[in-house]
């Protein structure tokens, strides 16, 4: 005990400066590796799990799409429909990893273990606790995103330069759903009511996105809608890169993806901070 | 070392003549409620500081306004000699909160919670080993550095709260009930942690609703009640003052006690049922007229109830 009492930085040194030389200013790398270090932590409990169910979630995707609709089904424009799938399921992935975790594990951190009330109590500001969690989550939804494809070069896909992109992809759109997921996290009443967004907004989301048929098929006004969809130029621009055919309509899929990032950033900050500080 | 910060009274970092933590007319509204109506609080560095009170009397909202965790809708908070909340995040750097309410990762390690919190609190990668073994040792965790928290006792758990905030050495520390709910052995080691900070010249700001904990720990003791301070002094100034000196206990049946309270309101005696007993205030000025009893010395708990005519849990 002595040892820590003794080391109170006021012993002995009256004449000191009154304030601390260390300046704390917004968004600092530090704070951001500190709440990330805390993620980093407890995924060293869970990452052969998560690990697991990424690549067995593609796989049974590949398998029953792939060689169930796709007896049917041999292409959908010149794309051969498993590599329509593969390029699809990494757009499911990177959903599922990101505005999952973003709706769960914000709201039992904060209502049920109080995590961020001890994390507030340190120098560490809202901004930066939620864009910390968001980073982390999104990094790992770019990593895993990468799953599916390797699953499906497993299965004869051709591997294409491309595909490297594929892990930016799926960070900036992981961003953006992770930051979604906390958002409703900060305006849902209970748990529960998540499966109000699950069922309503993202499984529609996940199906009329271009994942597993093109939305060229759908009627007009579904189309439109699907068109404002993020998942949908998150589709388009890993169906482009993985298959060799970017072109300059994919620099507006990335406009979308990272105008969606930034706005639910700020949307996130936002809502979950008029909860966290009253 | 530790009895020069203890003699200095003026710690670094606290403006000269300032103090560690200063709130003037803190009002703080939730709805139609208000929670601090009208506070104002001084504490001077150095010293034990006991904010005393019911439940519901406002003093957690004070401490979770001291962070900035809750914003105050009138009056101004500095702590530190920074500004709230302007410059709060600068002051979270330089002090350690202690929670009332476990917020413990439960799926971590001590260590690695501890390593987290010396990330969060800055403390440079060089010094990291260093603080981690230094708050086991505090915490009495060495033997548990590396069980998950799941697996700890309450007393465990709440020793690790402790040690998490005081990783970074804060030179003003805020324990909110830091001995709820615990049993009579670990709170005395916890009693035996908060003063052994107190001697190292930390400022401690503690709230409490154990009485025995303020008057055991606490230099200076502020009573709050409905959301502002009713009194404040030392322990004894307290107890003088509000209870006098001697307590005269009269005990007996239901009806001698009603009996007696009434022979204590004519008489315009303080007094107040406690337990089997009516406990009589200021007993040294009563001269002939006392009904039969039991003399004992007055307490902070006698003075507590004279204040806020709450009784005691």
């Amino acid at each position: 005990m002595s040892a820590l009492a003794g080391s109170a930085p006021a012993a002995g040194s009256a004449p000191t400066p009154a304030r601390s030389a260390r300046r704390v200013g917004r968004l600092e790398p530090a704070a951001l590796a500190g709440v990330m270090s805390r993620d980093v932590a407890i995924f060293g409990r869970y990452w052969k799990a998560t690990t697991f169910s990424s690549i067995v979630q593609p796989t049974i995707y590949l398998l029953a799409f792939g060689l169930g609709l796709g007896a049917a089904v041999h292409q959908v424009g010149h794309v051969p429909y498993k590599q329509y799938v593969a390029t699809g399921t990494v757009a499911t992935a990177v959903l599922f990893s990101s505005a999952f975790p973003g709706m769960f594990n914000t709201f039992i951190r904060w209502q049920f273990q109080r995590t961020y009330d001890a994390v507030l109590a340190a120098p560490v500001d809202v901004e930066e606790l939620i864009t910390a969690e968001v980073l982390w989550i999104s990094l790992r939804a770019g990593v895993y995103g990468l799953a599916p494809l390797l699953v499906a070069i497993a299965f004869g896909m051709q591997p294409e330069a491309g595909m490297l992109l594929v892990p930016f992809i799926a960070f900036v759109t992981g961003f953006g759903f992770a930051a979604f997921g906390v958002t409703i996290a900060a305006v849902a009443k209970t748990i529960d009511n998540f499966n109000y967004v699950t069922s309503a907004v993202l499984t529609p989301m996940f199906l009329v996105a271009g994942t597993f048929f093109p939305i060229s098929a759908l009627p007009d006004g579904v189309r439109q809608v699907a068109q404002v969809n993020p998942l949908y130029h998150c589709v388009q621009l890993v169906r482009d890169a993985s298959l060799g055919g970017l072109g300059s309509a994919d620099l507006g899929h990335a406009a979308v993806l990272i105008a969606f990032a930034l706005i639910m950033w700020r949307l996130a900050i936002s809502q979950l901070g008029r909860r966290l500080i009253d | 070392m530790l009895a020069v910060a203890r003699h200095e009274h003026q710690p670094a970092g606290v403006p000269a003549g300032g103090h560690a933590i200063s709130i003037h007319g803190v009002v703080k509204r939730y709805g139609s409620i208000v929670a601090v109506d009208g506070l104002d609080l001084e504490v001077p560095p150095g010293v034990c500081f006991g904010l005393l009170g019911p439940n519901g009397a406002g003093k957690s909202t004070t401490m979770r306004m001291l962070t900035a965790q809750a914003l105050a809708d009138e009056g101004e908070i500095s702590v530190l000699g920074y500004e709230l909340p302007r410059e709060s995040k600068q002051s979270r750097l330089e002090m350690g909160v202690v929670p009332q309410l476990d917020n413990l990762d439960v799926e971590l390690t001590c260590r690695q919670i501890l390593m987290v919190f010396a990330r969060l609190y800055r403390v440079p990668r060089g010094e990291r080993p260093a603080a981690i073994e230094r708050a086991l040792e505090l915490a009495n965790l060495v033997g548990r550095a590396d069980t998950i928290v799941r697996e700890l006792s309450g007393g465990m758990r709440r020793r690790l709260l402790v040690a998490r905030g005081l990783i970074h050495r804060p030179r003003l520390v805020l324990l909110d009930e830091p001995t709820v709910g615990l049993d009579p052995q670990v709170r005395q080691e916890l009693w035996s942690l908060i003063d052994g900070l107190r001697t190292g010249g930390v400022t401690v700001l503690m709230s409490t609703h154990y009485i025995e904990e303020a008057e055991r720990l606490a230099d200076t003791v502020a009573v709050m009640s409905n959301g502002r301070i009713i009194a404040q002094g030392t322990p004894v100034e307290l107890v003088r003052a509000h209870a006098g000196e001697k307590v005269l206990e009269v005990y007996g049946p239901p009806d001698r006690l009603a009996e007696v309270s009434e022979l204590a309101a004519g008489n315009g005696w303080s007094s107040r049922r406690s337990g089997p007993a009516v406990a009589i205030m200021r007993a040294e000025t009563l001269d002939g007229l006392a009904p039969e009893g039991a003399l004992r010395p007055a307490n902070l708990e006698d003075a507590f109830v004279a204040l806020t005519g709450e009784e005691i849990e």
